[in-house]
């Protein structure tokens, strides 16, 4: 299985992600750049957390309209696996590959800390190593991570299982107070309804070693590379 | 060539924590003041004959979230 990073000007994720790939997992990786146009010998594209483009505009918005971005969705349609991380889900959601939109947060301020997630869906190629209501440890860093959808594509999301996590407390409960951004219903992580493109703000490749503080993030890798 | 201003606003009903917060200071300075949007602002000169609405409903703005008026200048 051989995996691209993507690195737009203005990422900074790249290279920790890149890093897990190809010393946790060893696998095979390169990166790619903004201006690269043919993903045709990958079979998973990440995109990485940062602020491509400086989140000029919207986070996310440029780097929507790169050329590697062109690329990307036609490598989605071709039914490949795409994973977007925090700014990487951002892009995604920009380029219509993921649902919904991602918003300042509700406190107008940048949140980096460890927060705990419930698996709700663990029938998906990005979660099938974990447990359905598994609470993982992992850390989010941003300040538009608010996820939002309007009410009858939420409601869509729920019923079609493209729920992957919602952020709750530490016994698994998705309340006010463990909500850090103020997203819609909780929500820390989607896919779409084809089940091969997925967009989290929380990072887990800030927390695939135990060196790291938590090796929550690690099943995800492990899900994504195996059959 | 023709000078365009986009106007950007967080779309109706969603919540604009920066619109709320600026509410919120004018009030306690006293005025009386509602439903304060904090949004931005993006001014270009364009060809005549340039599709503006496309430009920006496709490249500028994200319809889910925002509302835009386009005003020439």
């Amino acid at each position: 299985m051989r995996f691209a990073v993507c690195v737009f000007p203005g990422s900074n994720c790249d290279y920790d992600t890149f890093y897990i790939i190809r010393d946790v997992l060893e696998k095979d990786v390169d990166f790619v750049f903004y201006d690269q146009k043919d993903l045709s010998k990958y079979d998973c594209v990440v995109l990485p957390g940062g602020f491509s483009y400086g989140d000029y505009l919207r986070p996310g918005a440029l780097a929507a309209k790169s050329p590697l971005a062109e690329a990307v969705v036609e490598f989605a349609g071709r039914g490949k696996l795409v994973l977007g991380i925090c700014n990487g889900f951002q892009i995604l959601t920009e380029l219509h590959l993921l649902p919904g939109a991602l918003l300042p947060n509700l406190n107008m301020r940048f949140v980096c800390k460890d927060v705990y997630l419930r698996v709700e869906n663990n029938t998906t190629t990005l979660t099938k190593k974990l447990d359905e209501g598994e609470i993982l440890r992992i850390p989010i860093a941003h300040h538009d991570g608010r996820y939002y959808v309007p009410e009858d594509e939420l409601k869509r999301l729920e019923e079609r299982g493209q729920i992957l996590f919602r952020y709750v407390d530490q016994d698994g409960n998705a309340t006010d107070g463990a909500n850090p951004n103020g997203s819609v219903s909780n929500i820390a992580g989607v896919m779409n309804k084809e089940g091969n493109v997925f967009g989290m703000m929380p990072h887990p490749e800030r927390a695939s070693e135990d060196i790291l503080g938590s090796h929550d993030g690690l099943m995800l890798w492990y899900s994504l590379i195996s059959d | 060539m023709k000078r365009v201003r986009v106007l950007i606003k967080p779309k109706e009903g969603l919540l604009d924590p920066q619109g709320r917060a600026v509410e919120e200071m004018l009030k306690d300075n006293g005025f009386k003041v509602r439903h304060v949007k904090v949004g931005k602002l993006v001014e270009l000169e364009v060809e005549e004959g340039e599709d503006v609405k496309k430009l920006v409903e496709k490249f500028i703005i994200n319809p889910l979230i925002e509302d835009y008026e386009i005003e020439e200048l």
